[in-house]
């Protein structure tokens, strides 16, 4: 389609109904030769058209595909950015996370209220602007900010949001809408950042060496993936290189969901050569022929440019047939789009969804290096963990040993924002202490650090000490720094909660319904009714969350736990320590409803609460 | 020393687990050895006479004069008990606890049901001795302060037996995988 007029232009589209034109339907599943598997690009395309997925269009696809509809409804219905009611023609996603509320989202939610004349989770009347709420953008060093039909305004203050509800109303294209656009903020560079080869030089210094040559090479490198689990990068590419299949994949997860992570957002649009040179590498290595770049929706605004980019290489032999000249060797990559889901970044989930399933995570093993995308070897990188790769065969293993710390070799990108004076990305060696990135990026005053996302872990200045590195305080990349004004639990605490209760897949009880009674719990804290078994309860509750399959519910309750470990004068503050036991429970409010219905006044007599 | 005393009650529930104490059939006699009982169907008293050591709960709460009886339990007794899956997590009562109002649940078994018959004059029981309905089934520990859990529906006969010995002896309570194990 690669329309980039918007609004988007179906005339039939009127006061918020979905409705959809078969031809148009008809003619994008073609695009993607009526293949189930591409299941996703066909309704990101449907939606992108008419800013919904009419139940035409369902049964359309469910037809063309020889799926029922149940099976493309789970599919599309698993999605933020798929929706089976119209969204608007303009649908505006306003980020929800911390930092966002932090830099004063409320204000900026209220003014969009105003102006639009709707309330959040719904469109307007005359069916032109949609209001929603959405998880983490990956813009947290210039919060607010807020998605319209892909493109991004960052940093919105009142009058900006003024102007650009105007700018819908009186129909202008997104891209004319007034707004700031994504800003690079790479503030420290280092080995991986800073441009010091040659387009190609890495891809054809590899296609010298045999594949194990390469893998050996890596090996002695030391590199570990970067998505946060820290596995050895070459012992990945062994196993997946030695599993028997038809053929096999390499896979770049740019799902990059971490609340507060934003380090592959600049990798994309900076340095997206020395990436698809890294995958390239990496399908020489493992002997893939294809590579897939699954990306979250929330980056569509760079596909044109990834796009291109792509092209160029083609144009200058570096993908595509005979891969730098090298006989034999054919690799090319496309773009796999998400559609809205922080458990794709889950490898075995985000190979699910580009399948064209619903993102959940599967039962390992077998792991994916064996049975990956479409059951065949598929190793997945992280997108840093591929730029690393391109480096290393670029200056060599010895080079890179050389950086970093004997069990964490290299640098890292870490993403830092919430309060400091310069959030950005910074290139780090491994084995900086807190401390210094704190001091690096103008950070004072600071009461707590989130490292790694909520799924990490918060830490309190005692522990501002401790080295970023594998083997002490291990981190996906990203800082959120909070100072001595936030209410750590009100604010932070429960904000992620709400995050990981939205992103849960379903699939696993705990996650799903231990998420909601940690939030029971913490309300009942912060409403000033918590007792100490109120603590030690959700403490307890660590093992179940334990039994869950995928690493999102395992450390769905980590912003609670890590902070009653790290801060438990926060919480002992806030209960009622003269008493053991305070309920909740309200029996006037409890009985309202049956005795209205049944037509009695209530008599609670002296029994209430 | 004087007997511990023992009361129980049965809120939401279906006496299946008062059954279930039952079976530890010739044991009762060395339970009566072991304490007295004071309010509980086993011995038809209705109200608390004294204080007690330990109470158990049967069932979950689902209207006004649970409430009230739970709160009595814990006014009276030292240790309370949560015994089976209703009064641990509200059990098949709770089957109402959807998304639908309680309204919507009245209406539909007093009014609207096929089965509903003379009811000409469509009254939901409104009799000012009747308990008022909850808008949901609560368990037990939502309402009150409770200290043990037993599980099951309904619990063994041995799981209870072992947990009354326990308290009345002081000794830690024989919990073999069988007694709680549920199929």
């Amino acid at each position: 389609m690669g329309n980039k007029k918007s609004p988007r232009s179906n005339p039939k589209r009127k006061n918020g109904q979905c409705s959809c034109n078969r031809e148009f339907v008809k003619n994008v599943l073609e695009k993607y030769n009526n293949d189930p598997t591409r299941l996703m690009d066909v309704l990101i395309d449907v939606q992108e058209e008419y800013g919904c997925i009419s139940d035409e269009a369902v049964d359309v696809i469910a037809k063309t595909i020889n799926y029922s509809v149940a099976q493309v409804e789970q599919t599309l219905s698993f999605y933020h950015f798929l929706s089976q009611k119209a969204t608007g023609k303009y649908a505006v996603y306003l980020n929800d996370n911390v930092v966002s509320e932090m830099m004063g989202r409320e204000e900026i939610a209220d003014v969009f209220e105003k102006e639009v004349g709707s309330k959040f989770g719904n469109v307007s009347k005359d069916g032109k602007i949609g209001l929603f709420n959405t998880s983490c953008i990956g813009m947290n060093d210039q919060e607010p900010s807020a998605i319209i039909n892909k493109r991004i305004f960052t940093k919105l203050t009142k009058e900006k949001v003024k102007k650009i509800v105007d700018g819908m109303k009186n129909g202008l294209d997104v891209e004319d809408l007034p707004g700031t656009d994504v800003k690079s903020n790479i503030l420290k560079q280092g080995p991986i950042l800073i441009k010091d080869s040659v387009l190609g030089d890495a891809i054809k210094k590899t296609v010298q060496m045999k594949p194990d040559e390469v893998i050996e090479e890596i090996k002695q490198s030391n590199l570990r993936g970067r998505g946060g689990a820290g596995f050895p990068t070459a012992m990945k590419w062994r196993f997946c290189r030695d599993a028997q299949g038809e053929k096999h994949y390499v896979f770049c997860n740019a799902d990059e969901g971490e609340p507060g992570t934003f380090k592959d957002r600049i990798i994309l649009t900076e340095r997206s050569q020395l990436l698809f040179a890294g995958m390239t590498i990496a399908g020489y290595a493992i002997g893939a022929e294809e590579g897939i770049l699954y990306l979250r929706y929330e980056y569509k605004y760079m596909k044109e440019q990834l796009e291109q980019v792509l092209n160029n290489l083609r144009k200058q032999g570096l993908l595509g047939k005979d891969v730098a000249g090298e006989k034999g060797f054919n690799f090319d990559i496309r773009i796999q789009f998400g559609g809205g889901a922080y458990v794709c970044g889950e490898e075995s989930a985000l190979l699910e969804s580009a399948e064209g399933k619903r993102g959940e995570p599967r039962d390992r093993p077998p792991f994916p290096v064996v049975k990956g995308y479409h059951q065949q070897p598929t190793a997945v990188n992280n997108v840093e963990t591929l730029c690393a790769v391109a480096k290393v065969m670029h200056n060599g293993a010895k080079w890179y040993r050389s950086l970093g710390t004997l069990d964490s070799t290299g640098s890292k990108l870490v993403s830092v924002s919430g309060d400091c004076a310069k959030p950005g990305v910074y290139e780090i060696e491994w084995g900086f202490t807190v401390n210094e990135v704190l001091e690096l990026v103008g950070a004072t005053d600071v009461q707590a650090v989130q490292v790694g996302g909520p799924s990490g872990k918060c830490i309190a200045p005692n522990e501002f000490n401790r080295k970023l590195a594998y083997e002490d305080l291990a981190t996906g990349g990203s800082l959120i720094i909070f100072n001595n004004k936030r209410d750590l639990i009100e604010d932070v605490v429960l904000n992620f909660t709400n995050f990981f209760i939205e992103e849960s897949c379903g699939s696993c009880v705990p996650c799903r319904a231990m998420t909601v009674q940690f939030k029971k719990k913490l309300e009942k804290i912060l409403n000033g009714n918590g007792v100490k078994q109120d603590i030690e309860q959700m403490l307890s509750w660590e093992k179940v969350m334990q039994s869950n399959r995928c690493g999102l519910g395992q450390t769905a309750a980590n912003p609670i736990l890590s902070t009653i470990n790290n801060f438990r004068e926060l919480y002992d503050k806030k209960i009622n320590k003269d008493k053991d036991f305070i309920s909740d429970f309200d029996l006037k409010a409890a009985v309202a409803e049956s005795c209205k219905t049944a037509n009695r006044i209530p008599n609670i007599g002296g029994d209430n609460g | 020393m004087s007997k511990p005393i023992v009361a129980t009650t049965s809120l939401a529930g279906c006496f299946g687990c008062h059954m279930s104490f039952l079976d530890i059939d010739e044991r009762i006699l060395d339970l009566i050895e072991l304490v007295e009982f004071n309010k509980s169907p086993i011995d038809d008293i209705k109200t608390f006479t004294k204080k007690c050591d330990i109470g158990i709960i049967e069932g979950g709460v689902c209207n006004s004069e649970n409430v009230h009886i739970l709160k009595e339990f814990r006014k009276n007794c030292k240790i309370l008990i949560s015994l089976g899956e209703c009064a641990i997590m509200g059990g098949l009562p709770a089957v109402r606890n959807n998304n639908a109002p309680i309204s919507e649940c009245l209406e539909e078994a007093y009014l609207n049901c096929v089965s509903v018959q003379a009811n000409d004059e469509k009254i939901i029981p409104n009799d000012d001795e009747l308990p008022m309905i909850l808008d949901k089934v609560y368990p037990c520990h939502e309402i009150v302060k409770i200290d043990y859990h037993l599980p099951g529906c309904a619990p063994r006969a041995d799981l209870i037996w072992n947990a009354l010995e326990a308290l009345v002896t002081g000794n830690e309570m024989d919990l073999p995988y069988e007694v709680i194990k549920f199929d």
